[in-house]
Formats: C-alpha cells, sequence, structure tokens
C-alpha cells in the first residue's frame, strides 16, 4: 500500500505473535538512549579502564619488568568493582525515567491497552537497562580476559583460571540485576526521573552511610546486608574466591541481594497498572 | 444493536433481535472500588455497530471499558468480548480491540509518526507495516502535516486525534472510545464527530463511545446504552428509546384553553397543558425524525415548505373551532429526553 494514499483503509497483513512486545518496547528505548551525544560520551568514559587495564596486561606480557602487572584473578574483580561507578551513574541515567516518564504521559495505560502483560513490558524496560550496564561491566571484563589472551599469544592464563568466565558472569549478573530492578521499581514509584534519580541515590547513600555508623559503634561489619552495595561487594569476593571482607556470611549476603530484587518486582507487579485506583 | 432493554417503560421495539453475534456481552458484572461499588449487576449485549455508552460523570462508564479491558478485575461476573472471555483471554482481546482513553496519554520522547508506528508494533504489526500505517491514520485524523512534530507540543485537540490515530492504527475490530471530544473547540469536535462516525458508518469498524455529552452520542452512535449509578439504566436503540412514531407539538391558543384542551381530546390527541400556557399534544404516525417543522406567522398562516400533517389537523380543529393559533412548534424527542427519563431527572 503506497504511503501517498490518506484514507483509512483495514489491515490484511500479518500480525506477529503475541509475547514479543517486549522486544519492540526494549529497541526503542535503546535506539532512543543511543541517540543522546552525552550518553555516548559518559559510555566511552565507562570503557577508559579498560583501556588503563588492556595497556596494563599489554606491558606486563611484553615487557619482563613489569612482569609484577600481569593479572590475576583478582584483576578482574577489582576491575568489575571499580566499573560499580559507572553502573551507578548509568543505572540512574536510563533507569530513572524509564518508567516514572512513562506514568507522567499516563502511557501505561496505552501500553497495557496493547496485546501485552505488566511483566513483557517490565521485561522491556528492563532490557534497555540490563544490556547498557552489561556494556560497562560484563563486555568490558570480558573483553580483558580476550585481550590478556592476545597480547600474552595463549590461553594459558584462561585455562588456569577458567573460574573467571563464570565468576565474571555472575557477578556481572547480580550487579546488573540488582542496579536494574531496584531502579525499575523506584521508577515506578513516581512520576519525576530527577525524583527517581534521588531517591536511588539516597538509597545507596544512606544504606552505606547506615552501615559504616553500625560498624563504627559495634566494630563489626556483621551489618553489611543493610547496605545493597556492600552486600553485592560482599557476594563478590566469595565468587572470585577471595577472602570476604566483611564479617558476613555470604548466604546472608546473596540472600539480601536477592531479597532486594524480589521486593523490587513485587513493587513493580503493584504499581504497573493499566489503571491507578484510589480508594 | 443491544439486544436488552432494561426499562420496561421502555417501548418494545427496542428489544428487537439482534442481528449478528455481539461484540461485548456483559453478565452479572460488578466492580468494587474499596466500599464502593462502581458497577453493580450489569448485564448487557453491545451488538455490532456503533454504541454509545451514555451516562453523567462517575456513573461507571469508563470503569466499565477498563473491565473489559482488563484493566480491572471484576468482583463478580464475566464478560465476554469479540467472543472471547476477558478473564481467559485478555492479550487476544486487546490485539483486536483499540482504546483510545479518556485522560491525556503519549509515549514521551516521540514524534507523532514514531509513535502511531510504535503503538501499530505493541499491537503485533511489523515495522514497515506499522510505519506505513501510521502515516496513513495521521492523514485520516488530520495530522498529517504534524506529523514529524513531537506529541508534547500538540495542542489538546491534536493529543485527541493523535489518540484516535494510536486507537486504529492497527485496524482493531472493536473501538472503545472513552470522552474522544474532551476539550476540543467546536470545530475540532465536529471533526472528531466525523471521524467517529465514518469510522463506525463507511469504514464497519465496531466502537462503543463512551460520553455524558448527548448530541455527541445522538450523532454517531445508532445505539445506546444509559448507565448511572453503576448499572444500566436503559438501553437499545436511540430511535426506540426516544418513543413512538409521533410527534409532539407545543400549541398556544388565543380563547377558551381548557374548552380546546376537550376537543383535542375528543378528536383522539394525548394533550396536556403546562404552567406557561403552552398545550403539549401528541400526535401520532407523524414522522419524528429531526426537520423544519411550521412555522407560523402571527396572522395564523403555515409557511411551510413541507407540509405537515399533524400540524395541519390541528389547524384545522382550531380554525373549525375558530381558536386563533398562536403558536405552534414541533417538539422532536431527543436523546436528552431519554436520557433523563432514564437516570429519573425527567
Amino acid at each position: 500500500m503506497p504511503i501517498h494514499d490518506q484514507g483509512y483503509r483495514r489491515y490484511g497483513g500479518t500480525r506477529a505473535a503475541v509475547g514479543r512486545a517486549w522486544q519492540v518496547i526494549a529497541g526503542a528505548g535503546i535506539r532512543s538512549i543511543i541517540g543522546k551525544r552525552a550518553f555516548i560520551a559518559l559510555m566511552l568514559f565507562a570503557w577508559a579502564p579498560f583501556l588503563v587495564r588492556a595497556v596494563q596486561i599489554y606491558v606486563s606480557a611484553n615487557f619482563q619488568q613489569a612482569a609484577f602487572l600481569a593479572p590475576k584473578g583478582e584483576t578482574f574483580r577489582e576491575f568489575l568493582g571499580q566499573q560499580g561507578v559507572f553502573v551507578f551513574f548509568v543505572t540512574i541515567w536510563i533507569g530513572a525515567g524509564l518508567v516514572a516518564n512513562d506514568r507522567r504521559a499516563n502511557a501505561l495505560q496505552l501500553y497495557l491497552s496493547k496485546p501485552l502483560t505488566a511483566a513483557e513490558y517490565i521485561a522491556g524496560k528492563m532490557a534497555i537497562l540490563f544490556l547498557f550496564l552489561a556494556f560497562v561491566t560484563w563486555a568490558p571484563a570480558m573483553g580483558l580476559l580476550l585481550v590478556q589472551a592476545i597480547f600474552a599469544g595463549s590461553f594459558a592464563f584462561i585455562r588456569n583460571n577458567a573460574y573467571l568466565l563464570p565468576a565474571i558472569t555472575l557477578f556481572s549478573l547480580a550487579q546488573v540485576l540488582l542496579a536494574s530492578s531496584t531502579m525499575l521499581a523506584l521508577s515506578s514509584l513516581s512520576k519525576s526521573s530527577r525524583f527517581v534519580g534521588i531517591m536511588y541515590a539516597g538509597l545507596m547513600f544512606f544504606t552505606a552511610a547506615l552501615f559504616q555508623a553500625l560498624r563504627g559503634i559495634t566494630g563489626s561489619s556483621s551489618f553489611a546486608w543493610l547496605s545493597p552495595g556492600d552486600a553485592l561487594e560482599q557476594l563478590g569476593d566469595v565468587i572470585f574466591r577471595l577472602e570476604p571482607r566483611y564479617d558476613l556470611s555470604p548466604a546472608i549476603a546473596a540472600l539480601a541481594v536477592v531479597v532486594l530484587i524480589v521486593g523490587s518486582g513485587v513493587i513493580l507487579a503493584r504499581r504497573v497498572k493499566g489503571v491507578e485506583i484510589v480508594t | 444493536m443491544l439486544e436488552m432493554v432494561h426499562d420496561a417503560s421502555l417501548p418494545a421495539a427496542a428489544s428487537a433481535p439482534p442481528v449478528a453475534d455481539p461484540v461485548v456481552q456483559c453478565d452479572q458484572l460488578s466492580v468494587r472500588y474499596g466500599k464502593n461499588w462502581a458497577l453493580r449487576d450489569v448485564t448487557a449485549v453491545f451488538q455490532p455497530g456503533a454504541v454509545g455508552l451514555l451516562g453523567p460523570n462517575g456513573a461507571g462508564k469508563s470503569t466499565l471499558i477498563k473491565t473489559l479491558l482488563g484493566f480491572v478485575t471484576p468482583d463478580k461476573g464475566t464478560m465476554r468480548v469479540l467472543g472471547l472471555d476477558v478473564a481467559a483471554a485478555p492479550l487476544e482481546i486487546r490485539a483486536r480491540v483499540g482504546y483510545m482513553p479518556e485522560s491525556d496519554a503519549h509515549i514521551p520522547g516521540m514524534n507523532a509518526v514514531s509513535f502511531v508506528a510504535y503503538c501499530g508494533q505493541l499491537s503485533g504489526l511489523p515495522p514497515a507495516d506499522a510505519m506505513q500505517r501510521a502515516h496513513e491514520v495521521l492523514y485520516y485524523v488530520g495530522l498529517g502535516e504534524a506529523r514529524y512534530r513531537n506529541l508534547e507540543t500538540y495542542s489538546t485537540g491534536m493529543k485527541q486525534r493523535i489518540k484516535l490515530a494510536q486507537a486504529i492504527v492497527h485496524d482493531p475490530d472493536l473501538l472503545f472510545l472513552d470522552e474522544p471530544t474532551n476539550g476540543m473547540d467546536p470545530k475540532g469536535r465536529d471533526e472528531m464527530l466525523e471521524l467517529i462516525r465514518d469510522l463506525a458508518h463507511n469504514k464497519n469498524v465496531n466502537l462503543i463511545l463512551s460520553s455524558h455529552l448527548l448530541p455527541d452520542v445522538e450523532y454517531t452512535c445508532d445505539h445506546v446504552v444509559v448507565v448511572d449509578k453503576g448499572t444500566v439504566a436503559t438501553s437499545g436503540p436511540i430511535q426506540a428509546l426516544k418513543g413512538p412514531r409521533g410527534r409532539v407539538y407545543e400549541l398556544r391558543i388565543k380563547g377558551d384553553q381548557a374548552g380546546f384542551i376537550d376537543v383535542l381530546r375528543h378528536a383522539g390527541f394525548d394533550c396536556h397543558d403546562t404552567d406557561e400556557d403552552v398545550i403539549r399534544v401528541f400526535v401520532p404516525g407523524t414522522p419524528m425524525a429531526p426537520g423544519p417543522g411550521p412555522q407560523m406567522a402571527r396572522t395564523g398562516s403555515i409557511v411551510a415548505h413541507d407540509p405537515d400533517p399533524g400540524a395541519r389537523m390541528l389547524f384545522q380543529l382550531a380554525a373549525r373551532e375558530r381558536v386563533q393559533v398562536r403558536h405552534l412548534r414541533p417538539s422532536v424527542p431527543t436523546l436528552e429526553d431519554v436520557f433523563a427519563r432514564a437516570v429519573g431527572e425527567a
């Protein structure tokens, strides 16, 4: 049918099966974010540590005097820990408006009047954040492993540290899931993306401050589960087979992370609705 | 179109048998918000075509639509839309219906054509088809020249049109329109009503138009459901609900009013006087379609381009009784009369 025909006519073409709308939401969201130059600059900046580490690996592989810079399993753990800063900023930049802007524009009723469920809507929105967060955590960490193999000219390091592949994947997944689900839940609570950003920053800083205050008072770091960031760090140490930094059972740290993710899911299930009922 | 007539006082013609499978069926539907019943035992059958959902603010019109869309879970009752159970197949239903919400709604950061194409894709259209239809429907609703403008710069009237465009981009079998003329200027409102009428009568799109504006419903729809306080007050074809075939005349005479009323009654007309010295006379059998009625000068002569048998009979009676007619005007029953009668405001 030509576009120049300006009348309304019945549609006789194909229709996609129900259940794929989340891909449409994710695709549209990703395209709209990629179109922002400032965000591209942030993403490039987020890859700066990768470049530094790549140079470190290159130097250690090619210069005997710099052998002490050779990467270890701990290097990748440190790298992902450093990327936490970018996870924080990317989460706020992208995530704050994901649901809040739709709520401000009453778009939820439009979305949910289409053949898609609230779960698909959430999946689509989460996929946007998930992708960009994975791009600043999992992708550069895996890239570093590859760079190491290329500069060393062998896969010996990877073979000897085979646990790094699942460790990087698991810890990145925990980082990304925690950040994206928490942010999405907060985003569903307000119609203002700025307020959501402040809430997220407040949650992270306040819980960290609370933990440090309790640590200072009690002299014990067993309250690390109160701070999502610190619980995640504790979990990271365990995943990378390092000495845990806090006096906290890894199971409790994992439970704290899981509870936050599940709690976020519950909030989202309650808030993402086609109609807001005030009784 | 509506199979059931709930008001027993309404004429039998309103309960005409259905002509096709109903597009919407509600059976004992009840919805409660907290302690308040928004809908209470609503039972109605909507046949294909254009059906107006009339009612005062807070009557439950929007709740009914949102319940049919699956946004609200009913406390009791069953619903079928396009033959599918709302509780069992909500996604299949939503793939075949379009919804134009009452409140301002858009997806932020998009221009009109991206927004409408996006809605098409969400409804299952392939990207190329969605974009093509987005252009088509934007021209159809009158936004062709503004289709690359950001939605946030649109006026209220344009936002109403874009909501209609997103609702029809995937070519739904059934359209839910919730107060589609809200906030529009008179010209925009007329154009919107033309679009709705065209969709229903020329494009064969079934639609349910929720409105508290009687003229909007009367112009676009053939059938109506009147909702009041969460219940169906009445429903049926608009023409049938307006009353039996015939015409009511407002008559003012100079002379013995009581005597002339007796004469009229003897002649078989149903009539009564009002507080303002006006006699209301029902003349059966005359067409009740709106149109130019008999115009009368003070001399009593009719200047009518279309003979009106009812008026002529009244004039003949007046001439026979030597009563001077000072005023004669046909009073055409409107949907407003039906509405007022149904919600008890008559």
